[in-house]
């Protein structure tokens, strides 16, 4: 194929993943307003208006950019597993797997698909959040940078999921057991300062700590660690998954006999 | 003339160490329409999903008009068409959209993806099912979408992995008539079947695998010429005798009034009627029992 055609394949798988979310919004995009509605009206002004500031923040001010990761995090995974596991189950993957197109094509579109409603979610969540808390961004490029690499990077891990996962319960067990259960032990409701020593310390080999941290720096310019070092890790995390998966396509483990 | 499909020593081990290819060899000429036959778990299957790129080869060497599938198998796709035996199209999807997406997997832009998709699903008569989604099709027009999908590329090998498999008679035969156009046209294509009568009538080159290995490869013409002996059933005008014999020709009475006999394929026709004359029946009709490729078929694999 020239570049063309790859470029070619790639939009139609792009908007093949877009129109499917769009097309069932009701379980894509609908939920997750929902649902952080409920965590800003519960967490930020119910109960935070009696916890006060942390960070030097408000406590609405203070949930609202790990929230955001929240939501950034379960989409961009939840697209691609439901997806590629969806295409595997129905065997519609092979009309992919037979075409020409290139294996690294293939990861970008669906990656690109999860992404793309991975931003989507944020955009309405942070919208959401306007009603609720006001919002300035302390450094651009870095939230958008950090927004960015943690789509890639959770979207690539719901590939590697879709990819291995044989029923239906096999791609909910990760996000239901590992992905919601670490995004809230990773500092989206509290400063990582309140714990003890020794779980701060634990806390650290969280690393969605990095992604909430990350980002919350370049929404209110405060992090409970370094930034740098979280943005490096994150790089660091999406080239090896990356690697990975076209690894797994290149195999055709799972996916070719 | 290239050939279309060249396939060399190609061997399959799966990791439960089933060899489900022994080292086949065929060749597929350019404008051929190909029959691969052969039993249930024989290897046509593997054979297809080797050159469908979804079963990695063990060995051996795949060549698609010269292009060697080890160096360029983005190159060879470009050029093979492919309509698999189980439907594999997301069954929520339009149908339009189907035939239109996979043109975009294959580098077609969109515009000219629709003017491919509407000239086939007109042909197969499912233009007017374009907005409907897949799931709402029956099974035959499930089969002929699969086959809208693989030629909106316009394929030079079309490969039908058993194409009419629970199709009825009527959109069998106009399914042939399509497929028959599309050959004349100039598209190579290989089918697999289990219906023999579709393959006796369609191609005009055959192999038959069985157990991982090839047990013949000629033309269809070759192949039948090897069947010695045809079998008769004879409607009677009179009852015939439970011990019925004629001469020169083996025999089974079926009931009163049906004989099956069976002709050696140098004696004459007008032989058997003389025989059937002297013992004093009268036939009314005549047919032949089974189609001769099936009988052939049977022979080779018994």
């Amino acid at each position: 194929m020239n570049s063309y055609e790859k470029w070619v394949a790639f939009q139609t798988i792009l908007v093949k993943e877009v129109r499917r979310y769009l097309r069932i919004w009701p379980q894509t995009l609908l939920p997750p307003a929902i649902t952080m509605t409920l965590y800003f009206v519960i967490f930020g002004a119910l109960i935070g208006s009696r916890i006060g500031e942390m960070g030097g923040f408000s406590y609405m001010q203070f949930v609202v950019p790990g929230l955001i990761m929240m939501a950034v995090v379960t989409n961009s995974y939840s697209n691609v597993v439901s997806s590629f596991f969806g295409a595997k189950f129905n065997h519609s993957v092979e009309e992919l797997l037979v075409s020409p197109v290139p294996n690294w094509v293939i990861l970008a579109g669906y990656i690109t698909g999860g992404v793309s409603r991975g931003l989507a979610v944020a955009v309405i969540v942070t919208c959401l959040s306007l009603f609720f808390s006001d919002l300035s961004i302390h450094n651009l490029p870095l939230t958008v940078g950090i927004v960015l690499l943690t789509s890639v990077l959770f979207a690539l891990f719901g590939f590697i999921n879709a990819v291995f996962a044989n029923n239906f319960d096999d791609i909910s067990i990760v996000p239901t057991f590992v992905l919601t259960p670490l995004t809230y032990l990773g500092g989206v409701f509290y400063s990582m300062e309140l714990l003890p020593d020794f779980w701060e310390n634990v806390s650290r080999l969280n690393p969605l700590v990095y992604v909430v941290n990350g980002f919350r720096y370049g929404v209110l310019g405060v992090s409970d660690v370094d930034v740098s070092f979280a943005f490096g890790m994150l790089a660091l995390f999406t080239a090896v998954a990356f690697g990975y998966c076209m690894h797994l396509l290149n195999t055709g483990k799972r996916l070719r006999q | 003339m290239t050939a279309a499909l060249s396939i060399r020593d190609l061997s399959k081990v799966y990791s439960n160490d089933v060899h489900a290819l022994r080292g086949i060899s065929l060749d597929v000429q350019e404008g051929d329409f190909f029959a691969l036959l052969g039993p249930n778990g024989a290897g046509k299957s593997t054979t297809i999903g080797i050159l469908f790129s979804l079963i990695n080869k063990s060995g051996g060497k795949v060549e698609v008009f010269g292009i060697d599938t080890d160096k360029d198998f983005p190159g060879a796709k470009k050029h093979i068409g492919i309509v698999p035996q189980e439907f594999n199209f997301n069954l929520f999807e339009k149908v339009e959209h189907i035939v239109v997406t996979q043109g975009g997997y294959y580098g077609l832009p969109a515009e000219l993806a629709k003017e491919r998709a509407e000239k086939y699903l007109r042909k197969l008569g499912l233009w007017e099912k374009r907005n409907d989604r897949a799931r709402e099709l029956s099974g035959g027009m499930k089969r002929r979408l699969m086959i809208a999908r693989a030629l909106v590329h316009e394929p030079r090998l079309l490969i039908l992995d058993e194409p009419t498999a629970g199709v009825d008679i009527e959109m069998r035969r106009s399914m042939w008539e399509f497929l028959k156009e599309l050959n004349a046209a100039g598209t190579t294509i290989i089918l697999t079947t289990h219906y023999l009568e579709e393959a006796e009538s369609l191609c005009r080159n055959i192999a038959i695998i069985d157990e991982g290995s090839i047990v013949h490869h000629s033309s269809m013409r070759e192949l039948l010429r090897q069947l010695h002996t045809e079998m008769f059933i004879l409607d009677t005008r009179q009852e015939v005798d439970q011990d019925v014999e004629i001469p020169g020709f083996p025999c089974k009475r079926v009931d009163a009034h049906t004989l099956e006999v069976v002709k050696d394929k140098d004696q004459d026709v007008n032989e058997l009627f003389a025989a059937l004359s002297q013992q004093g029946i009268d036939i009314a009709s005549m047919r032949n029992k089974a189609n001769r490729l099936e009988e052939m078929f049977v022979s080779l694999l018994s």
